[in-house]
């Protein structure tokens, strides 16, 4: 069964006049400029007080989550392959300030944050989260890479946890996760799949040694 | 004598064809999932894998940027000879790790655990893993390389005989559950459980139960077989789809190896093979030839032999 999903394009850097129009569930493809940094990023940044590889003119405004497949060829320029998404929750730690830092309005990943992290931090910066879908469409992804306009950090960090800043078009789908607003599709649709919980259970038992930090309780977050 | 050259120009064909072609009892199987999912948004994300599928092929383009931990799987018949002896085939494989990552390109997903050294070529310590079985006929190679995600879905638990299939039920929905939120277990999965063995064998049955059978195969043991039906159908009424959205359709197949285990215990483990469930395999034979197929045929009658001596496998199915 498929049911047809609002759709929008949407251009990069985005205003906020532009992250308003956004709804839960919508479908974006963005074109414009984004930038890769993940954990290696974040501590070499943040931690390390490095600071940004480059001005947000340079980098872009949109944050993805991800290391692209890519390799680097002899005269210097890159080969893009298959790029996707990581799990974005684990870098919840070092999004203290990272808006103000960075000049994001959009973190694109995998799989969104806790709602908690959206309320404390995306709300006050009026930023929003784009997931990509499946996971793994690496391929369409891949596709909408126009360019790689310059990679920060090759050698301190390696090709995977480098900076990439990237030209793209059509570059989707994804999905509106969070909104101005702080509230989340992921948490929404995890709320109705809670509710039949009890009656799948029913026919199980917990195992005869628990563990330490285990909890019964299904509709708990297990991120964040 | 298997020439090497053939077994590493085979490993780079295999290296590819994982990464780029979903297999066909996958694809088969993800088919029915859209067929039949009720999630208006799970249905479009499936949709959208369906189109990633035919782009990668177009574009002979990985069809998932993560890459996984790229491995292999190493059967060889019992006449086999390898040019250069086992030595030489281990490295071959690692030549054709790293050179397919440079060529296709693959993401270099590995590092040192400690020290996040990358290579840049998925090739370090331990990398890629190679397992071996064996078979009692045949002097080939059977060469399959498996690229699975390599950091949710999967969890080991060391459960008892009292807790019984409803303890089975429990760690298994546990696990889908943890992992099937917001998707980070990329399903729709073909999940692997893995009961009995060791601690070690009861995590490597269940991977290879995930990543080494195909969607439609089942277990000889007719009482397993209906398990894994039964516990199919119970994971896609979580009411879970793609991404953890609302929808039925979180499982495509569900395998159950099991191994013998100690007296007083059931360990259990739980292994999700994701929306890009990559693997390729070929028969390489003695002289050079290579035969690409689909089903690695690694659990046979003899993999699962239960008696001391292997017999016919007429005899030896029978316990």
């Amino acid at each position: 069964m498929m049911s047809a999903l609002k759709t929008i394009r949407l251009d990069l850097p985005a205003s906020t006049e532009d992250l308003e129009k956004l709804e839960l569930g919508t479908v974006l493809y963005v074109n414009g400029r984004l930038f890769t940094a993940r954990e290696g990023a974040y501590k070499r940044a943040i931690e390390e007080g490095v600071g940004m590889p480059a001005s947000p003119e340079a980098l872009g405004r949109a944050n993805f989550h991800c290391s692209p497949a890519a390799s680097r060829n002899a005269d210097g320029s890159y080969r893009v392959g298959a790029v996707s998404a990581t799990a974005s929750f684990r870098f919840a730690r070092w999004l203290e300030g990272w808006f103000e830092l960075s000049g994001c309005n959009i973190i694109i990943g995998k799989g969104g944050m806790a709602p908690e992290t959206y309320r404390r931090l995306f709300v006050p910066a009026k930023a929003v989260y784009l997931t990509t879908v499946g996971y793994g469409t690496g391929a369409l992804l891949g596709r909408g890479i126009r360019r790689v306009a310059a990679v920060y950090w090759r050698e301190e960090l390696g090709l995977a946890q480098a900076v990439w800043a990237l030209d793209v078009a059509d570059f989707g789908p994804l999905l509106v996760e969070s909104d101005l607003r702080g509230e989340s599709l992921f948490a929404r649709e995890n709320a109705k799949i809670a509710s039949g919980l009890e009656r799948v259970y029913a026919g199980t038992r917990p195992a005869t040694l628990s563990r330490y930090g285990e909890s019964d309780d299904k509709t708990k977050e297990l991120i964040g | 004598m298997i020439p090497l050259s053939s077994i590493e120009r085979t490993a780079e064909a295999l290296m590819a064809k994982a990464a780029i072609e979903i297999p066909d009892d996958y694809l088969a199987g993800l088919r029915r999932c859209a067929e039949t999912e009720e999630g208006a948004l799970s249905a479009f994300v499936i949709k959208a894998m369906l189109d990633n599928y035919e782009a990668a092929k177009a574009d002979r383009r990985a069809m998932c940027g993560d890459t996984g931990v790229p491995r292999w799987y190493v059967k060889i018949g019992n006449e086999a000879a390898i040019e250069g002896g086992p030595v030489a085939l281990e490295a071959a494989l690692r030549r054709a790790t790293a050179k397919a990552t440079a060529e296709i390109p693959l993401r270099p997903n590995r590092v040192h655990p400690l020290w996040r050294t990358d290579h840049n070529n998925n090739v370090g310590i331990g990398a890629p893993e190679i397992e071996y079985a064996f078979d009692p006929e045949g002097d080939w190679i059977d060469l399959i390389t498996v690229h699975k995600g390599g950091l949710f879905g999967s969890d080991y638990r060391m459960l008892f005989p009292g807790d019984g299939i409803e303890g089975i039920r429990r760690f298994y929905l546990d696990t889908l559950l943890a992992f099937g939120k917001r998707g980070l277990a990329c399903q729709p999965a073909i999940v692997g459980i893995g009961l009995g063995g060791s601690k070690d064998t009861s995590m490597v049955l269940g991977k290879q139960a995930s990543c080494l059978r195909v969607v439609g195969s089942r277990h000889p043991d007719p009482k397993i077989a209906a398990l894994e039906e039964e516990l199919k159908d119970l994971g896609n009424r979580i009411g879970m789809g793609a991404m953890g959205f609302v929808g039925n359709s979180l499982v495509v197949a569900c395998h159950i190896e099991v191994g013998y285990c100690h007296t007083g215990g059931m360990p259990m483990s739980v292994h999700m093979f994701c929306l890009a469930s990559r693997r390729a395999c070929a028969r390489v034979h003695a002289d050079g030839r290579a035969e690409f197929r689909t089903d690695p045929l690694w659990f046979t009658d003899y993999r699962r032999r239960a008696t001391v001596e292997w017999k016919v496998p007429a005899e030896a199915a029978a316990e």
